[in-house]
């Protein structure tokens, strides 16, 4: 085991090695700068910002010293945000992203989970149609639209939380744009685990369990429970580092300080350092998380584990 | 041979019917079987004789698609309709249940220790450890060394014919009165097949459970049965003493199938003889005996359904060709 992480921490690095390169040539290929703007500036100005920035320096030049910075774990500075760092700008956003996105993650896996596990003990009755016609919508919904709706019927109407806006440490704050971000998951997870569970249910040891007289429950829980939760963890993992890192229209609907926002200005702004910061963060996310999933792949499935 | 007068299952008039894409097909046909207590009752057919979905009847296991009619009682409880609570009583530690493939028939998340002492400690209200030590001597029971050591493990650490001797082992855990085997030789090697044949008997010498095996291997059969019953297209065909069956074949099809064996005792033949022709389409039976398309001896009266017939005491034949009995073998020849 060991050794695989090992093995798994060093094939890491040449590819997060990779995604900063590719983001930076990209950013710095496309046309226009940080500091290009409708208003001409006096060229001494104009000239004296590009060298506080490196940017008159060749190109290599630049992506060397962004890659010793990157080396140390320093994002550089913001071009936008004056005297602030990318790593600063992470660190006040990615606790936002990372509370929404985490209890968007906790409601999806309860209640997709719960909902496809019923779904598929009983498949084409009432309790399978229900829930799975719910999911196809909660699919099929853009979030513009729900977080709108949830927006109206929860703050608007019946006031019971705000609408938006972010208060560090209030739960009342987080739960509406948790809400909106979780639906689709939790249409997501219903169907991956009811799909998975039903095939699983279909194992000839699942007959062994019920001719041995066990009570449904067990057999669901135990002997049907973790070939359910394969595909199930296979899914998380991307999707977890997807809402870390922000999800750009629950964030702007709500008036989010998140990453997701901070990514989209950066991109208009050719915020070189903030786009590839965040870029190089959402593949290191992706990396680890995969490599969670292989480990939790390992501590279902003994087969797995005997294989590495 | 003695019977005692009342069976511990008794099966009247038996049907399991499925309806697939429009179409109704009976795979079990209004059987009536006995078996009494301690016997080994054998019953062979080919695929698609009914032989497994009568066993997997017998525990409500056909799944959702299966009408299941007629009569199942078990020491008098009907099992027909039973509700899940009722069967939940009787699987496993009344009757238990062999299943054909041990590749699948295991968990392969499970310790074999779970997979063991689950339904024992439920239903016996055993510990842990007094499961466990149950456990242990009953893997001694079938053969399987260091039995401590192999509850430990997964599965996949075990080959074959280890896993169908502890899924063998798992279905005596609760100390049941009838033991179901559902070709419980057929997906393992040769030389394997001899091995667990040899545990079931050891099996059925110490502890005297009742046992209903399902085959398609008269072989495998002739160690085991007391009685063999002969499945065809649904329907109970033969039903004799394992001697009297081996010996003198009453039902064509009877003939047809121990032709088809090996046998040790004459010239091997260079070709092992079939029946030929194929086992009918279930949804789309031939009007009068099922058989009779493939049968040496079809005659007009074939065309009528044969009715199952006693012969002597304890033979029974649902056959309308009323010859010698020695010319139902011959017409193979």
């Amino acid at each position: 085991m060991g050794a695989f992480l090992l093995r798994r921490l060093a094939t890491a690095i040449p590819t997060l090695l990779l995604i900063a390169t590719l983001a930076f040539m990209l950013l710095h290929l496309t046309p226009g700068g940080p500091f290009d703007s409708d208003k001409v500036l006096v060229p001494q100005i104009q000239h004296a910002i590009e060298a506080r920035y490196h940017l008159d320096e060749p190109l290599w030049r630049q992506y060397l010293r962004y890659l010793g910075e990157l080396a140390h774990g320093d994002f550089g500075p913001s071009f936008q945000y004056r005297n602030t760092s990318v790593n600063e700008l992470i660190a006040q956003g990615l606790p936002v992203d990372a509370a929404i996105g985490g209890v968007a993650m906790l409601i999806a896996i309860l209640c997709g989970g719960g909902a496809g596990l019923v779904a598929a003990t009983r498949p084409g009755g009432w309790r399978d149609r229900l829930p799975m016609g719910m999911a196809m919508l909660g699919i099929s919904i853009p979030v513009f639209v729900t977080a709108p709706l949830l927006i109206l019927v929860f703050a608007m109407r019946l006031h019971w939380l705000p609408s938006g806006d972010w208060v560090a440490g209030s739960w009342r704050h987080l739960l509406l744009p948790a809400l909106a971000l979780a639906l689709p998951h939790t249409a997501y997870i219903a169907r991956i685990v009811r799909a998975a569970a039903i095939e699983a249910l279909a194992q000839p040891y699942i007959r062994t369990a019920i001719a041995k007289g066990l009570p449904t429950h067990v057999i669901v829980l135990r002997h049907a429970l973790r070939p359910t939760l394969v595909p199930l963890v296979s899914f998380l993992g991307p999707a977890l580092a997807g809402v870390l890192t922000g999800s750009i229209v629950v964030e702007q609907v709500f008036g989010l300080p998140g990453i997701g926002r901070l990514f989209v200005t950066g991109a208009l702004n050719r915020d070189y350092t903030v786009v590839t910061g965040i870029t190089v963060l959402y593949g290191a996310l992706i990396i680890g998380f995969n490599l969670l999933v292989d480990l939790c792949y390992a501590w279902l499935d003994p087969r797995v584990r005997a294989r590495a | 041979m003695t019977e005692p007068s009342a069976p511990l299952l008794q099966l009247r008039a038996l049907s399991v019917d499925y309806a697939r894409a429009g179409r109704e097909l009976r795979a079990v046909n209004a059987v009536d079987l006995d078996l009494h207590a301690g016997e080994c009752l054998g019953i062979v057919g080919e695929s698609g004789s009914g032989k497994t979905q009568l066993l997997l009847a017998l525990l409500g296991l056909n799944g959702a698609p299966a009408r299941i009619s007629g009569s199942i009682r078990y020491h008098g409880t009907e099992l027909v309709d039973a509700s899940a609570a009722q069967l939940g009583s009787i699987r496993g530690r009344r009757i238990a249940l062999v299943s054909q493939d041990p590749m699948s028939a295991l968990n392969p998340y499970l310790r074999i220790a779970t997979q063991l002492t689950e339904g024992a400690r439920r239903q016996l209200r055993l510990g842990r450890r007094a499961a466990w030590a149950r456990a242990a001597e009953l893997l001694a029971l079938v053969q399987i060394d260091a039995p401590a050591e192999r509850m430990r493990c997964y599965p996949h650490e075990l080959s074959g014919g280890m896993r169908q001797r502890v899924t063998i082992a798992m279905a005596l855990m609760s100390g049941p009165e009838v033991l179901l085997l559902d070709e419980p030789t057929t997906a393992l090697d040769v030389t394997v097949q001899a091995q667990v044949l040899a545990v079931l008997r050891t099996v059925r010498e110490r502890t005297g459970v009742a046992t209903l095996m399902v085959t398609h291997d008269l072989g495998a059969l002739a160690a085991m049965a007391g009685r063999v019953a002969v499945m065809y297209a649904g329907r109970l065909v033969e039903l004799a003493g394992a001697q009297q069956l081996y010996g003198m074949p009453r039902h064509p099809y009877t003939a047809g199938l121990l032709r088809s064996l090996p046998r040790l005792d004459r010239p091997l033949p260079t070709r092992l003889p079939a029946i030929g022709g194929q086992p009918p389409d279930l949804a789309d039976l031939p009007a009068g005996c099922a058989f009779s398309p493939r049968c040496p001896l079809a005659f007009g009266a074939c065309a009528a359904p044969p009715a199952l017939r006693p012969l002597s005491p304890g033979h029974l034949l649902a056959c309308h060709y009323e010859g010698a009995p020695a010319a139902v073998a011959a017409a193979w020849r």
